[in-house]
C-alpha cells in the first residue's frame, strides 16, 4: 500500500522531540542569556 | 497496540470511553492526585488566613505569621497542588490517551519520594518559622537550608517525572500504539511537560547556589540575577498550568459535551505557539528592574509579538465553538445563545471548566496583558493589582478546571460515585464566584496603591503619616469576603472529593453515572463515538453565538486596556 503523503507543516508538529528542543531554546535565549549578559554587563557604579 | 504490549502490562478496559487503563499508571494518577488535594487543603487554610489578616477591619494574623502564611500558601498552592495534579494529568495522558504502558515504574516511584519528601520537609521549615521569606525568597532573605533542598526535591521528582512521560510518549510511538498524530490532549500535556523542563531547569539555577549560600558555602548570588532565574521557574511554572489547564478544557468539553476540536491543526498550532513564545512572559515580574534594558522587557514582555496570548485567543474560541457545534448537532438551534442554555450546567465538571474558561479569559487574561505592558506596568507594579490578576488565572483558571477533572477522575479513575449531588452542582459556583469577588476587591484596592505581600496596609506605626483612601479598605473587605466565600467552595471540593475516594459508591464494573437526563447523555455518548472522518462535517456548522461572545470578550479587552492608559496619562502628565 501507498503510504499516505504527510505535510511538512503536520511533520514539525508531531515531532515532540524538535518542539522540546525550540521550546528549551527559544526562551533560554530570549529570556536567560540576552538577561544575564545584560546584568553581568553593568558597569560599576561610582560614587558621586 | 499490538496484542503482545497489551499483555505485558496488567489493565483494564473502561466501561465509560472504552479506552485502556494501565493499573500501574492509574496508581501513580491516584496517588498524586489525593496528595495534590492534600497540599491544596494546606494552601486553603493558609489562603483564608491571609485573607481575613488583608480585610484591614479583621486583621487576622500578627506580622510574623502574615509573612509565614504568605509563604506556605504560595508554595504550597503554586507549587505542591499543581504540579502533583499536573503529574497525575502526564501519567494519565501519555498511558491511557496513548493505549500503552508507562515507561518506568521505578522512576515513576524515585519522582514521586523526592515530591513527596521535599513538600513535607519545606512545609515542616515553614510552619517551624524558619523560612519566612515567601515563595520568592529573594536573596539577601535567607531561610534555613531545608526550605531550599525542599523545592530542590520536588523539582528533581517533577523533573525525572516529565522525562518518564517523554519516554512513555517515544515507546507508544516505537510500538505504534496510536495512528498518525497523538491526541490533542496529550499533545496539550506534552506542551506542559517541555514548559515544565524549561521551569524546573531555572528552578535548579536559581535555588540551587541559593541552598549552597544558606549552608555558608559560597557567596550570595546577584539579587539581580536570581530574580532572572527565579522567575524562570516562578513563571514559567505558571505556564505549565496554562498548557494543562487548556488540555482539561478540551477534555471536559469532549466528555460532558461531545465536542470535538474544530480544527485539529489550529490547536495543535496555538499549543505550538505557547511552546516557543509564553515562557518569555517571566519578564514581567522584572519591568522595573534597573539592570535590565527596554529592549529586553519589551521584546521578553510582548511575548514575540503577542503570539502565546493569540494561542490563548485560539483556544478561547476552539473550546466554546467546539461545545456550539456540538450543541448545534444534537438540535439546540434555537436562536444564537440556544445552545448555550443547553448546555450541562448540572454537570460540575462541566460547569466548573467553563467557569475556569470565563474567569481565565475576561479577567485573567484581559488584565495580565494589559499589566504586562511595560509602561502601564509602572502603574500596578507591587500593588494588589497583580495577585488580582493571577488570582483569577492560576486559581480561578487552572484551580477550578482542575476541580472540573477531578469529577471526572474519581468515577473513571478511582472507580467511586460522589455523594451529595446537588451540592457538587453548586461547589464550582461557589468557589468560583468567591474567587471572582476576592479577585476583584484585590484588583480595586491595588488601583488605589494598596500594595501586595504588606501585612498593614497603613503602615502602621509610620513616622509619616501614610494610609489609603477610605475606599480601598471597602475593597480590601470585599477581597475577605470573596476569600471566605471561595474557602467554603473549596472545602465543599474536598469534602465531596474525599467522600467519594474513599466512602464512596463503588463503580467497579458500571459506567459514570450521567449528571445530564438520559437522553442528553445518549446523543452525547453518540457524539464521543463517532469518527475523525466525520469531523469535516463540523467546518461548515456556523458558530454565531461563540462570534458573538469572542467580540463581547474584544470589547471588554480594548475597553481596559484603553481605560488604563488613560489613567496611565492622569498620572503622568506629558506635556
Amino acid at each position: 500500500m501507498e503510504e499516505e503523503k504527510i505535510h511538512p507543516i503536520q511533520k514539525f508538529m508531531d515531532n515532540i522531540w524538535l518542539l522540546l528542543a525550540l521550546g528549551l531554546a527559544i526562551p533560554i535565549l530570549s529570556y536567560t542569556l540576552w538577561g544575564l549578559i545584560e546584568l553581568l554587563t553593568i558597569e560599576q557604579g561610582t560614587l558621586p | 497496540m499490538s496484542t503482545d504490549t497489551v499483555k505485558a502490562a496488567a489493565y483494564r478496559v473502561c466501561e465509560t470511553t472504552g479506552l485502556s487503563i494501565f493499573l500501574k499508571a492509574q496508581f501513580f494518577v491516584k496517588i498524586n492526585a489525593v496528595l495534590a488535594v492534600i497540599f491544596l487543603l494546606v494552601g486553603g487554610i493558609a489562603a483564608l488566613l491571609l485573607a481575613l489578616t488583608r480585610w484591614s477591619n479583621v486583621m487576622l494574623l500578627n506580622d510574623i505569621w502574615y509573612y509565614r502564611m504568605v509563604t506556605l500558601h504560595g508554595v504550597n498552592m503554586l507549587v505542591f497542588w499543581i504540579i502533583f495534579f499536573e503529574m497525575a494529568i502526564l501519567y494519565f495522558a501519555s498511558t491511557t490517551l496513548l493505549n500503552t504502558k508507562m515507561f518506568s515504574k521505578k522512576l515513576a516511584h524515585t519522582s514521586l519520594a523526592l515530591m513527596f519528601v521535599g513538600a513535607v520537609v519545606t512545609n515542616y521549615i515553614i510552619l517551624k518559622g524558619q523560612a519566612d521569606v515567601m515563595l520568592t525568597s529573594y536573596p539577601p532573605l535567607e531561610a534555613h537550608p531545608l526550605f531550599y533542598l525542599g523545592i530542590i526535591l520536588f523539582a528533581v521528582g517533577a523533573l525525572i517525572v516529565a522525562f518518564n512521560f517523554f519516554a512513555t510518549l517515544y515507546i507508544a510511538k516505537k510500538n505504534k500504539t496510536y495512528e498518525g498524530s497523538m491526541p490533542l490532549v496529550t499533545f496539550g500535556a506534552a506542551t506542559a511537560a517541555i514548559i515544565a523542563v524549561v521551569a524546573l531547569l531555572h528552578g535548579a539555577a536559581a535555588l540551587v547556589p541559593t541552598f549552597l549560600w544558606s549552608m555558608g558555602w559560597m557567596e550570595m548570588m546577584d539579587p539581580g540575577a536570581y530574580r532572572l532565574l527565579w522567575w524562570g521557574l516562578g513563571h514559567h511554572s505558571q505556564q505549565i498550568n496554562v498548557a494543562a489547564m487548556v488540555s482539561v478544557w478540551y477534555f471536559v468539553a469532549t466528555m460532558s459535551t461531545g465536542a470535538k476540536p474544530l480544527n485539529e491543526t489550529v490547536c495543535r498550532g496555538a499549543f505550538i505557539l505557547y511552546i516557543l513564545f509564553i515562557n518569555l512572559a517571566a519578564a514581567h515580574h522584572l519591568l522595573v528592574d534597573p539592570g535590565l534594558s527596554s529592549e529586553w522587557k519589551i521584546w521578553n514582555t510582548s511575548y514575540a509579538m503577542y503570539l502565546a496570548v493569540l494561542a490563548s485567543m485560539i483556544h478561547g474560541y476552539t473550546v466554546p465553538a467546539s461545545m456550539e457545534v456540538a450543541m448545534r448537532r444534537k438540535g439546540y438551534n434555537k436562536g444564537i445563545f440556544g445552545w448555550f442554555a443547553k448546555l450541562p450546567w448540572k454537570d460540575p465538571g462541566f460547569s466548573a471548566v467553563a467557569l475556569s474558561a470565563i474567569i481565565f479569559g475576561f479577567i485573567g487574561g484581559i488584565t495580565g496583558v494589559t499589566l504586562g505592558t511595560e509602561q502601564i506596568n509602572i502603574m500596578a507594579h507591587n500593588t494588589l493589582r497583580i495577585p488580582g490578576h493571577f488570582h483569577a488565572t492560576v486559581v480561578g483558571g487552572t484551580t477550578l478546571a482542575f476541580m472540573g477533572l477531578a469529577y471526572y477522575l474519581v468515577p473513571l479513575i478511582f472507580q467511586k460515585d460522589f455523594y451529595m449531588k446537588k451540592l457538587a452542582r453548586i461547589q464550582p459556583w461557589l468557589f468560583g464566584g468567591g474567587i471572582v469577588i476576592m479577585s476583584l476587591g484585590m484588583s480595586f484596592a491595588g488601583t488605589y496603591g494598596v500594595p501586595r505581600r504588606t501585612y498593614d496596609s497603613d503602615f502602621g506605626g509610620a513616622v509619616l503619616e501614610t494610609g489609603f483612601d477610605p475606599v480601598a479598605h471597602i475593597f480590601l473587605g470585599v477581597l475577605g469576603i470573596g476569600g471566605v466565600i471561595a474557602f467554603i467552595g473549596l472545602l465543599l471540593f474536598l469534602v465531596l472529593i474525599v467522600a467519594a475516594v474513599f466512602f464512596g459508591p463503588s463503580l467497579k464494573g458500571q459506567k459514570m453515572p450521567t449528571w445530564q437526563t438520559d437522553k442528553e447523555q445518549k446523543m452525547t455518548d453518540e457524539l464521543i463515538s463517532k469518527g475523525y472522518e466525520e469531523e469535516g462535517k463540523d467546518y461548515h456548522v456556523k458558530t454565531p453565538g461563540t462570534i458573538v461572545l469572542v467580540l463581547i470578550f474584544l470589547l471588554s479587552f480594548a475597553i481596559y486596556y484603553f481605560a488604563n492608559w488613560a489613567a496611565l496619562a492622569d498620572l503622568w502628565h506629558i506635556r
